[in-house]
């Protein structure tokens, strides 16, 4: 005969990933590298953001690196590598986001220094929804919104956005052809995560791209309590 | 969709939890899930079926309680909970607020376990 035993767990579900992702930022602190997570939908325009975000940190004199999530292809990171900085892809083989053990994964088969960079960006897969439940070890997590989305996106994406740190609106050089209602953007984005930072950028013409920079610039000495250079 | 994903993590915790108490066959996992945690139920309900089979929980009960999210309220003074996640405002005053008290959760609480009784009373 048999009976009936409650076992009490008490454990969440994603503690494998949240435990390395916790590993992760401890190796990312100790090297001061600042981690910058960027999410979006397909097409938002995060590879631009980033190229142009590796380029202009070059030229100031920063070490900035990046991690490339994709679902197929290496196409992204060949197109950043242009830059100059160091580039690696990751193909998540389908698989809809990034998981804190591929980072650590691709982070020891790379090689990458940690000692040598200041910034790590990781592109994660083009999809507003599964990214948000997998911390990867950030400092930053910048949510990446186009002009061309609709402006009740973050609506639509709550978890998402409220999961975000900075959310950066990109293509505004086309707002106005496309009819853009950007006070609706923003008091959408504000309703979802109030106070949250909304930053403008356009990596066409440039605009809004030094705010980005300064920011990026910013947030490194201020996690990391550096002194301004 | 990577329901499936956090399906299989779910059921390997269980798993484990399972086969160290001994147990013979889980019949009900018990888990919260709040309204943040960026998991839909169904997909998760469907992904539980599959992620289990030929595991200990096969054919088990996935019992899902849902948390909506609960947030303070620096206005009130209190903690209110939130009937969508579309607007972090007081339902009460409308004061926003990012203070979250509830609503990213997914946890395991207990497994309800059948188990052999290695000795049974003989009236």
């Amino acid at each position: 005969m048999s009976t009936p035993r409650i076992l009490e767990i008490r454990r969440g579900v994603l503690e494998k990933n949240d435990i390395l992702a916790h590993h992760l930022r401890d190796q990312f602190n100790a090297a001061h590298v600042l981690v910058i997570n960027l999410v979006s939908s397909p097409g938002a325009g995060k590879t631009a953001l980033l190229e142009d975000t590796l380029r202009r940190l070059i030229q100031a004199g920063h070490r900035p690196a990046a991690l490339v999530g994709d679902l197929a292809t290496d196409n992204d990171a060949n197109r950043l590598s242009r830059s100059g900085a160091p580039v690696r892809q990751i193909q998540t083989g389908g698989n809809c986001h990034l998981e804190a053990d591929m980072i650590s994964g691709h982070l020891s088969d790379w090689g990458l220094d940690l000692s040598q960079i200041e910034f790590l960006f990781i592109e994660n897969v083009g999809n507003l929804v599964c990214p948000a439940s997998y911390d990867l070890g950030e400092h930053l997590r910048a949510v990446v919104l186009s002009v061309t989305e609709g402006e009740d996106k973050p609506l639509k994406y709550p978890t998402m956005f409220h999961s975000a740190d900075i959310a950066v609106l990109t293509k505004m050089d086309i707002a106005a052809a496309v009819e853009f209602d950007k006070p609706a953007a923003l008091t959408n984005i504000q309703s979802v995560h109030p106070g949250m930072m909304i930053l403008e950028t356009s990596a066409k013409t440039g605009a809004g791209m030094e705010n980005w920079i300064q920011h990026l610039i910013t947030s490194r000495e201020a996690t990391f309590a550096l002194v301004a250079e | 969709m990577h329901e499936l994903s956090i399906a299989q993590n779910l059921v390997e915790i269980a798993n484990t939890a399972a086969q160290r108490a001994n147990v013979q066959r889980v019949t009900a996992v018990r888990l919260q899930l709040g309204a943040l945690a960026g998991v839909v139920k169904d997909s998760l309900l469907f992904c539980y079926d599959i992620a289990s089979a030929g595991t200990l929980l096969e054919g088990s009960k996935l019992l899902i309680e849902e948390l909506p999210v609960v947030i303070y309220c620096p206005q009130c003074q209190q903690t209110v909970a939130l009937e969508t996640v579309q607007a972090f405002c007081c339902p009460v005053c409308g004061t926003f607020s990012n203070d979250i008290r509830q609503g990213r959760e997914l946890e395991i609480l207990s497994l309800e376990a059948e188990e052999e009784n290695e000795h049974p009373s003989h009236p």
